[in-house]
């Protein structure tokens, strides 16, 4: 019996390892699920005089959106998100990541605006107060200001239907105080 | 050949400002200020390259955090502690190279250990096992019909 320890150690590692295989190293769990969104308040992007910030969305559910005209991902997942907006008529506030102005506004032209605001966080500090690490991330907020989903990476179709869309429908149903 | 010279000069140069950029100048208020400052920059995970630290990544986010903890030290003056408490609170344990010790991690510290010691088990049983094999007996008849035949080999 001994002499078959050394394969079933070998056996139980090869499934660790396969298993790991499968773990996206980027999805590190956010601490910041649960917590309050972090308190912020910048200029709008259209209109640079106006300040924008978690307190303009404050009573309903609305989901922040980390972006950047620089980033390629981003791209890829508008089409989706522009999508998810439409069909659920969700209030998104994006957060224009380290970004120049001009160009930020050149990409929604081009590909359109599903924001409802877009905040400009020209030196990242808010990015950095809410743990973001690598654009695009989408924060799903609830209506009393908690964070209650935190999504890294770029969204695909797969993740608005099993995730977003029912927490969307959760999160409405929620009472506000 | 001064062409070449020239390239490869060229080449050094970029190599050198590439492997200065991780490191800003810093003026600090005092030394210990300076030994906080150098000691989190090791022991801070950058989150875009992962398996490298604040120090030596050249990351853009990394280059934010840097600012942010420089900021957060001689600005703010928050202790060692606090600007830990602050990224983690931000951006999990994961941003700490070394994980604290708590539940969630009790299986990444004590693993080891486990391991070690079920190999010591593994290791008694082994042992065991071999001791009990019965020792075979050997009468002379059986000595010299060896031997006969451990000769008969060399021929």
């Amino acid at each position: 019996m001994i002499r078959y320890l050394p394969l079933g150690g070998f056996v139980i590692l090869l499934a660790l390892l396969y298993f790991g295989l499968g773990n996206d190293p980027r999805n590190i769990p956010s601490p910041l699920v649960g917590k309050p969104v972090p308190v912020f308040s910048l200029p709008e992007l259209y209109d640079p005089a106006k300040k924008v910030g978690s307190e303009t969305m404050k009573g309903k559910v609305w989901m922040l959106s980390v972006w950047a005209s620089w980033c390629v991902s981003c791209r890829a997942e508008h089409a989706v998100v522009s999508q998810f907006v439409k069909d659920t008529q969700l209030d998104v506030m994006g957060l224009n990541y380290k970004d120049e102005s001009p160009d930020a506004k050149a990409w929604l032209s081009q590909f359109g605006n599903p924001y409802s605001l877009v905040a400009v966080d020209a030196d990242g500090l808010v990015g950095i107060d809410s743990g973001v690490y690598g654009v695009p991330e989408s924060y799903l907020v609830d209506k009393k200001g908690i964070i209650r989903h935190k999504f890294t990476g770029p969204i695909n179709q797969k993740i608005v239907d099993d995730t977003l869309k029912p927490l969307v429908q959760t999160l409405r149903g929620e009472t506000a105080s | 050949m001064r062409l070449l010279h020239t390239f490869m000069l060229l080449i050094l140069l970029a190599l050198s400002s590439a492997a200065q950029a991780g490191i800003e100048v810093r003026d600090f208020d005092n030394p210990e200020q300076r030994e906080v400052y150098d000691k989190l920059m090791y022991e801070l995970r950058c989150l875009v390259c992962q398996n490298e630290n604040l120090a030596a990544s050249n990351a853009d986010l990394a280059k934010d955090l840097r600012d942010e903890v420089y900021e957060m030290l001689t600005q703010k003056k928050l202790s060692e502690a606090e600007i830990k408490k602050f990224l983690v609170d931000r951006y999990g344990d994961f941003v700490l190279y070394k994980p604290p010790v708590k539940k969630s991690t009790a299986l990444l510290w004590a693993g080891p250990f486990i391991l070690l010691l079920l190999g010591f088990v593994i290791l008694f049983f082994v042992l065991r096992h071999n001791r009990r094999q019965p020792k075979v007996k050997l009468d002379n008849n059986k000595h010299d019909e060896i031997k006969k035949l451990l000769e008969s080999e060399d021929k």
